[in-house]
C-alpha cells in the first residue's frame, strides 16, 4: 500500500451566512482506503464534502495528488471526484443507463445517445459493479429506494474518479442494501479508490472503514482506526452515548447502546 | 427522436407553406412556391413575397423561440410548469415596448422596442429567479410569477391609463394582443437578430440541462458551471421573448405547451427536448395564425388571445396534474 496521501485538505474554513460551520479542518487521506465520516447532526459532515469537492467557496487548500483545488478548471474538478449527494434525486423520469452516462459529463461526452467507446466501457464497468444492468433499459423513477441507490451509485463510479465522496449513501435504505452498498463502496476503495463516506450507522463505519473521521461543532475531534476513533471516551463526549463493543466473524461490532 | 424531429420540420414546412397560402386571397401550395421562387403573376408575388412572408417567418422564428425558452427554462427549473410567460416575461416585455411607444420615443417600427423589451424581460425573469431562489419549488415560482405579471400588467395599464390620446391607448392594446397581422420585412430585421442570438445562447448550454438532472450541486460537481448557466439561459429567454414581443405584442403560452406536447414522443430528458419542443413551437404559432384567418368573424381575431385561449385551459390541466406537488401532498 502506498504511503502518499492523495487527498490533503490544510486550515479549511467554511463560513455560511456568517455562521462558521467548518473550523480548522486540516487531514490527509490516502488512496485505497474507506474513510467514515460520522459526527452528530449539524457537525460539519455535509459541509465538509462539499469544501474537499470544491463545491463551496472555502479558505485554506484542498490539494489532490500534489495540485491545488483552487488551480484546476471545474471540468478537471469533476475528474477528481465522484460526488454522490444525499438523497440522490433525479428531477426527470430518465433511462437509468442516460443517468449513470452522466457520470462521463466531465470527460466531454455529453450525448448519451453517442458515446466513445471508452465512455461506453466506463458506463458498462459501471453498471455491472453496482448490478444495475438488469433495469439499465428502465426508467429511474419506476424503480425501488435500493435500487435507486445502486443506479446512482453507478453514476459516480462511471466517472472512474480517484476519489469517491458519498453523503449518507445508505440513508433510508432496509438493512440488506445498507449492507450492500458499503460492500460496493469497501469493493470500490478496494480498487484503489479513496472513499470517504459520510454516515450516521457508526456500526457500518467500525465494520468497513480503515479510517473514521469524528466531527463536533465543525471540528475534527477523532482521526484513526475505527478502534481508536469511536472509543468510549470520544462516543460519551461527542454522540454523548455508550455503546456495545464486541467482535463477531472476526470483525469489529459496535453497537450504540443508550444516552448519556 | 430522429424520425420525429423530422416529421415535425416537415409539418412546420407544410405549416409554413399553408400560410403563405391563406388569406384574403386563398393560393394553392403550388402556386405559393412558383409565387415564392419568382414565378406567377406580378399581384401574387407581391401578395407571397412582400405581405404574407414576413408573416410566416415571424410566425416560425417566435413560434421556435418561445418553445426553446419554455424547454430551457423547464429544464434549468426541473419544473414541468416553467414558462416565459408564466413568469411575466412576454407581459414584461410588452411594458417595455409600450412605454417607449408611450413616451413617443419610438414608432413601432424602431430599434428602441425591442431593446425596452429585452431589457424588461431580462429583469422580470432575473428578479423571478431571484425570488424563488436556488431550489425553487413549484408553488413558489407560480406565485412570484404571477405577482410580476400582475405588476407589468398594471404597469402597462398605468402607461394607457395616463396616455393623452385616447387613439393612442386603444392602439396599444389592440398591439398587446399579440398580431402577426400586417407585419413587414422591417419587423423581421427588427426581432430576427435577437431571436437567433437568444436561440444561440440557449442551444450552446445545451447538454448541461441534462446534468442539471441531477439536482444543482450535483451538476457542478459534474463540471456544470451553474450560476453562469442560470445567467445565460436568463438572457437567452430574454433575447427571445424580448425580440418576439417587440414586433408581434404578448403571445403565451406556447412555450408552455410544446414540451409538454414532446415529453410522450421524446421523453423527459431536457436536453432532447429542445430542438422538437422548437419546433412544436414554430407549429403552434403557425396554425394559430392560419386559424385566425380562417375562423370567421366580423373582426379578426389576434393570435395571442388564440394562444391564450386554447394555453389556459392546458396549464389548468397541468395545475390538476402537479396538484400533488403543489398542495404539498396533503390533497
Amino acid at each position: 500500500m502506498s504511503n502518499q496521501a492523495l487527498l490533503t485538505a490544510n486550515h479549511l474554513d467554511v463560513t455560511l451566512s456568517g455562521r462558521a460551520v467548518l473550523h480548522d479542518v486540516s487531514l490527509s487521506l490516502q488512496p485505497r482506503h474507506l474513510v467514515a465520516l460520522v459526527g452528530p447532526n449539524g457537525a460539519g459532515k455535509t459541509t465538509l464534502l462539499r469544501a474537499l469537492a470544491g463545491l463551496l467557496p472555502s479558505s485554506g487548500s484542498v490539494h489532490v495528488d500534489g495540485e491545488a483545488l483552487a488551480s484546476l478548471s471545474l471540468r478537471e474538478r469533476a475528474k477528481r471526484f465522484g460526488y454522490l449527494p444525499q438523497g440522490h434525486v433525479v428531477h426527470w423520469p430518465l433511462d437509468v443507463k442516460d443517468v449513470v452516462a452522466l457520470g462521463r459529463y466531465p470527460h466531454g461526452a455529453t450525448d448519451p445517445g453517442r458515446l466513445s467507446p471508452a465512455d461506453e466501457a466506463a458506463v458498462l464497468r459501471a453498471m455491472q459493479a453496482t448490478d444495475v444492468m438488469p433495469f439499465a433499459a428502465r426508467r429511474v423513477t419506476e424503480l425501488s429506494g435500493g435500487e435507486r441507490s445502486r443506479v446512482a451509485l453507478a453514476r459516480v463510479l462511471a466517472v472512474e474518479a480517484p476519489i469517491v465522496l458519498a453523503d449518507e449513501p445508505t440513508a433510508s435504505l432496509d438493512p440488506r442494501h445498507q449492507i450492500d452498498v458499503m460492500k460496493k463502496l469497501r469493493d470500490v476503495a478496494d480498487s484503489g479508490v479513496l472513499v470517504i463516506v459520510v454516515t450516521h450507522d457508526l456500526g457500518l463505519a467500525a465494520r468497513f472503514a480503515d479510517t473514521v473521521l469524528v466531527m463536533s461543532d465543525g471540528r475534527l475531534v477523532a482521526h484513526g482506526s475505527p478502534a481508536d476513533a469511536l472509543s468510549n471516551a470520544i462516543m460519551a463526549d461527542v454522540f454523548r452515548i455508550s455503546a456495545y463493543r464486541a467482535y463477531y466473524q472476526s470483525e469489529t461490532v459496535i453497537l450504540p447502546w443508550a444516552g448519556i | 427522436m430522429i424520425a420525429t424531429t423530422i416529421a415535425l420540420a416537415v409539418l412546420v414546412a407544410l405549416l409554413a407553406l399553408g400560410s403563405l397560402g391563406t388569406g384574403p386571397v386563398k393560393l394553392s401550395p403550388v402556386t405559393v412556391l412558383d409565387a415564392l421562387f419568382g414565378g406567377g403573376s406580378d399581384v401574387q408575388q407581391t401578395i407571397v413575397r412582400e405581405i404574407r412572408l414576413p408573416r410566416a417567418i415571424l410566425g416560425l422564428a417566435i413560434g421556435a423561440i418561445l418553445g426553446l425558452s419554455g424547454a430551457a427554462l423547464q429544464g434549468l427549473l426541473r419544473n414541468p410548469l416553467a414558462s416565459p410567460s408564466l413568469f411575466g416575461a412576454p407581459q414584461s416585455a410588452a411594458f417595455g415596448a409600450v412605454l417607449m411607444i408611450a413616451l413617443g420615443w419610438a414608432d413601432v417600427r424602431s430599434w428602441a422596442l425591442p431593446v425596452a423589451g429585452i431589457t424588461m424581460a431580462f429583469t422580470s425573469v432575473f428578479v423571478l429567479l431571484s425570488i424563488a431562489g436556488r431550489s425553487a419549488g413549484l408553488l413558489l415560482l407560480i406565485l412570484a410569477g404571477l405577482a410580476i405579471s400582475s405588476l407589468a400588467g398594471a404597469a402597462t395599464s398605468l402607461v394607457m391609463n395616463l396616455s393623452a390620446n385616447p387613439f393612442a391607448a386603444l392602439e396599444i392594446a389592440f398591439w398587446l394582443l399579440g398580431s402577426l397581422e400586417d407585419r413587414s420585412f422591417r419587423h423581421v430585421t427588427l426581432a430576427l437578430p435577437f431571436i437567433t442570438a437568444g436561440a444561440i445562447l440557449l442551444m450552446s448550454q445545451r447538454s448541461a440541462f441534462r446534468a442539471l438532472s441531477l439536482g444543482e450541486e450535483t451538476a457542478q460537481s459534474l463540471g456544470v458551471n451553474v450560476g453562469r448557466l442560470r445567467l445565460l439561459v436568463i438572457v437567452g429567454v430574454a433575447l427571445g421573448v424580448g425580440g418576439a414581443v417587440a414586433v408581434t405584442g404578448t403571445i403565451g403560452f406556447i412555450g408552455l405547451i410544446a414540451p409538454h406536447l414532446m415529453r410522450p414522443l421524446i421523453g423527459h430528458d431536457p436536453t432532447r427536448l429542445l430542438v422538437p419542443s422548437a419546433l412544436t413551437g414554430s407549429a403552434l404559432l403557425l396554425a394559430a395564425d392560419i386559424a385566425v384567418r380562417i375562423i370567421p368573424s366580423t373582426t379578426d381575431i389576434k393570435v395571442g388571445v388564440l394562444t391564450s385561449i386554447i394555453g389556459v385551459p392546458f396549464f389548468l390541466y397541468l395545475i390538476v396534474r402537479e396538484r400533488r406537488a403543489l398542495g404539498g401532498g396533503v390533497a
